[in-house]
């Protein structure tokens, strides 16, 4: 089959991945600027007998994919800020239960009703502990619509892999954005399916008994193994349990199954890096101004580098470290007060040579604004 | 087959207080589903958080626990996923309608068919005896030491105008019966509710002087009659059980097949 070529907002590229991914079911809420995702679904999932519902709130929109991912489904919802808040419990409950999911959040600025049509990188460290407790998670973003598409591809894959949910972090501007995108032929991106137990009827199932390789094999809900699902601390039957051996070796196993694997989970994308002088590390529609600063730059022989953040969690310290060991400056660009400034900073040999260019009044953060703060981080006045 | 096949033995005894009304809606609901001689792989029960939404854990079928008040959001997925599955939800009567009002009524509205057991103890049992929207006007509390100023929501009357298509109303002393409502809610195609009133005497009990769990479950033969029974007109007081309504309309995931129909048409 053709790939085909179509010209979208970077909502319908994140759409088409889900359904690239085999999304089977969506729930969701309206709320600007995400409402594209749900519309564009409730047309295309019927389509595939796919199941699309708009549910009374964002608690019950997250609470119903959790409930039909048990069942075997591919699902996924999608809100902002405000819808993000209200997701955080169940959020928690699918970590703890391990459930497969997509959790994409559009963000706009916030706090609160905040700034809803204009853009925002704010919720970079709710996405990594906005639900209570202890815990690890995965939240990926993306520049650019085919990237968009990518990473939406890939978030359903790194969910079944490790039973865990995955948080798209896209933003304002990257969702409503029109470009190309080239949505390649079913099969060029290899999917990876839910690995469902081998236990025939009768034997004793454990569905939260890990494999060597720390995979948990599933079984749907329906089918011939009956068992149970909590969000308390559980034993491998899934039955709750105090037992502080059960507990501690629960939280351990959560936080572990992420957390050594940050390179592996890790995507990136690097731009002049080996010579650069000054490397900017930026992420979603940020990354675009800084790549435009970086290339113009380039052509006059300065002597900058990009590298662009894919997975924001667990976020890829070493990575970063290496990346950056030979750089003179560098210049963390986004669209907050500097929260991945300052995991940068906690990464690096050096955290004097950080720096932070950001913008927080609604408006895109362009290459002039960039240039502006490159100038004074250089030494080369106001 | 037998009452035990359908438990999980190896957690008995079960965790609730000696008196507790929320066992005797365990054994009756049990009863009703060997009755119906439904398959455990078919079943999902879905619960919340509670003395009451410990249930599932003690029936051997496909159990999900949740969280306080989204039992039924997360019954919905599973439900509109896999429609064939019986989908069982019993609720406390904070879980069911504090917490989680809002989305008792949008699934009643939607009709989508599973059965929501509200387990209406009057009070908030887990966490040590506060007021829940069902513990009614004058009542006491540990949240209410001056007496409690709310009003209660009648579960009925609000299950029937947000769109339930099945409404019934039973006790925990009137174990036939319960059985009987629960058997036509199971198999009733739509959104059935059934409120059992079911007592918790280490609090609700002891905070409003109502005796142990024996003298509570007398007061409910006093207390109710049969829906229109002369008893009824005689003392309009008395909490009246049965079922209220039972009417066939469309159900949600049957519209959601026409709905595919009609997408795959175009
Ligand atoms: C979001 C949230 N808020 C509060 C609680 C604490 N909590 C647990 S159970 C419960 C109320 C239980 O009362 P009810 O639902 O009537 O069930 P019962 O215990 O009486 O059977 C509350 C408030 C919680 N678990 N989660
Ligand atoms: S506290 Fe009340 S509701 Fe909870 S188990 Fe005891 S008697 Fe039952």
């Amino acid at each position: 089959m053709e790939k085909s070529v179509k010209f979208v907002q970077g909502n319908e590229a994140c759409v088409e991945g889900a359904l690239y991914a085999g999304l089977d079911f969506f729930a969701g809420y309206p709320i600007t600027p995400s409402t594209e995702i749900a519309e564009s679904l409730s047309f295309r999932l019927p389509k595939k007998g796919g199941k699309f519902i708009q549910m009374e709130d964002e608690i019950s929109s997250m609470c119903a994919i959790i409930g039909a991912s048990l069942t075997g489904s591919k699902v996924m919802t999608a809100t902002s800020g405000p819808g993000f808040s209200l997701m955080q419990e169940s959020l928690g409950y699918a970590v703890m239960a391990e459930i497969p999911c997509v959790i994409v959040n559009v963000q706009r600025g916030g706090p609160s009703t905040g700034i809803p049509t204009h853009i925002s990188q704010g919720d970079v460290m709710q996405a990594r502990w906005g639900t209570h407790g202890d815990h690890s998670i995965v939240a990926m973003t993306a520049s650019t619509h085919q990237d968009v598409f990518d990473i939406t591809v890939d978030a359903f894959n790194i969910s079944e892999t490790y039973r865990t949910p995955v948080i798209l972090l896209l933003d304002e501007v990257v969702g409503h954005l029109r470009e190309r995108l080239d949505v390649p032929p079913p099969g060029d991106i290899p999917l990876i399916e839910r690995l469902r137990t081998s236990c025939s009827e009768g034997i004793d199932y454990h569905p939260y008994l890990p494999r060597e390789d720390g995979r948990l094999p599933m079984s749907d809900f329906g089918g011939v193994h009956r068992f149970n699902v909590t969000g308390l601390y559980h034993d491998m039957w899934g039955f709750p349990s105090d037992n502080p051996g059960v507990v501690q070796g629960l939280i351990r196993h959560l936080v572990d199954k992420i957390q050594n694997n940050v390179n592996l989970l890790a995507r990136y994308k690097e731009y002049h890096l080996e010579d650069a002088e000054c490397i900017m590390v930026s992420y979603g529609a940020s990354a675009r101004s800084a790549l435009h600063v970086v290339e113009s730059r380039r052509v006059r022989g300065e002597k900058l580098g990009l590298l662009e953040l894919q997975t924001l969690w667990p976020f890829p310290e070493q990575i970063v470290r290496e990346k950056c060991r030979n750089a003179k400056h560098i210049l963390v660009v986004e669209m907050n007060t500097g929260q991945v400034m300052e995991m940068v900073k906690s990464s690096v040999d050096d955290p004097g040579k950080v720096f932070l260019a950001n913008k927080v009044d609604g408006i895109f953060i362009s290459p002039t604004d960039i240039r502006n703060i490159l100038r004074v981080v250089q030494g080369k006045g106001v | 087959m037998a009452i035990k096949d359908y438990i999980r033995e190896r957690f008995f005894p079960h965790m609730w207080c000696p008196g507790c009304g929320h066992g005797i809606i365990l054994n009756n609901l049990l009863r009703a589903i060997e009755n119906l001689g439904l398959k455990k792989n078919n079943i999902v029960m879905v619960s919340g958080i509670g003395c009451s939404a410990r249930i599932s854990g003690y029936v051997d079928f496909h159990t999900l626990h949740t969280i306080h008040g989204r039992a039924l959001a997360f019954a919905t997925g599973v439900k509109m996923s896999r429609p064939e599955l019986n989908l069982i939800v019993p609720m406390g009567d904070g879980d069911a309608l504090a917490i989680g009002g809002n989305h008792f009524i949008h699934a009643a509205r939607r009709n989508i068919n599973m059965t929501a057991i509200v387990m209406n103890n009057r009070i908030y049992g887990m966490t040590g005896g506060q007021y829940s929207p069902l513990s009614g006007y004058g009542t006491s509390a540990t949240t209410a030491p001056y007496t409690n100023i709310d009003h209660d929501f009648d579960v009925v009357q609000l299950s029937v105008a947000a769109g339930a298509t099945f409404v019934g109303r039973t006790t925990t002393y009137h174990v036939q019966q319960m059985v009987d409502i629960l058997q036509k809610a199971i198999t009733h195609h739509g959104f059935s509710v059934v409120e059992i009133l079911t007592q918790c005497p280490t609090y609700f009990g002891r905070k409003n002087n109502a005796g142990d769990g024996v003298e509570m479950m007398k007061l409910y033969k006093d207390n109710t009659t049969s829906i229109g029974s002369k008893k009824k007109q005689e003392n309009p007081d008395l909490i009246e059980r049965g079922i209220f309504v039972q009417k066939e309309l469309p159900e949600y995931c049957d519209e959601y097949k026409n709905i595919i129909a009609r997408a795959k048409g175009k």
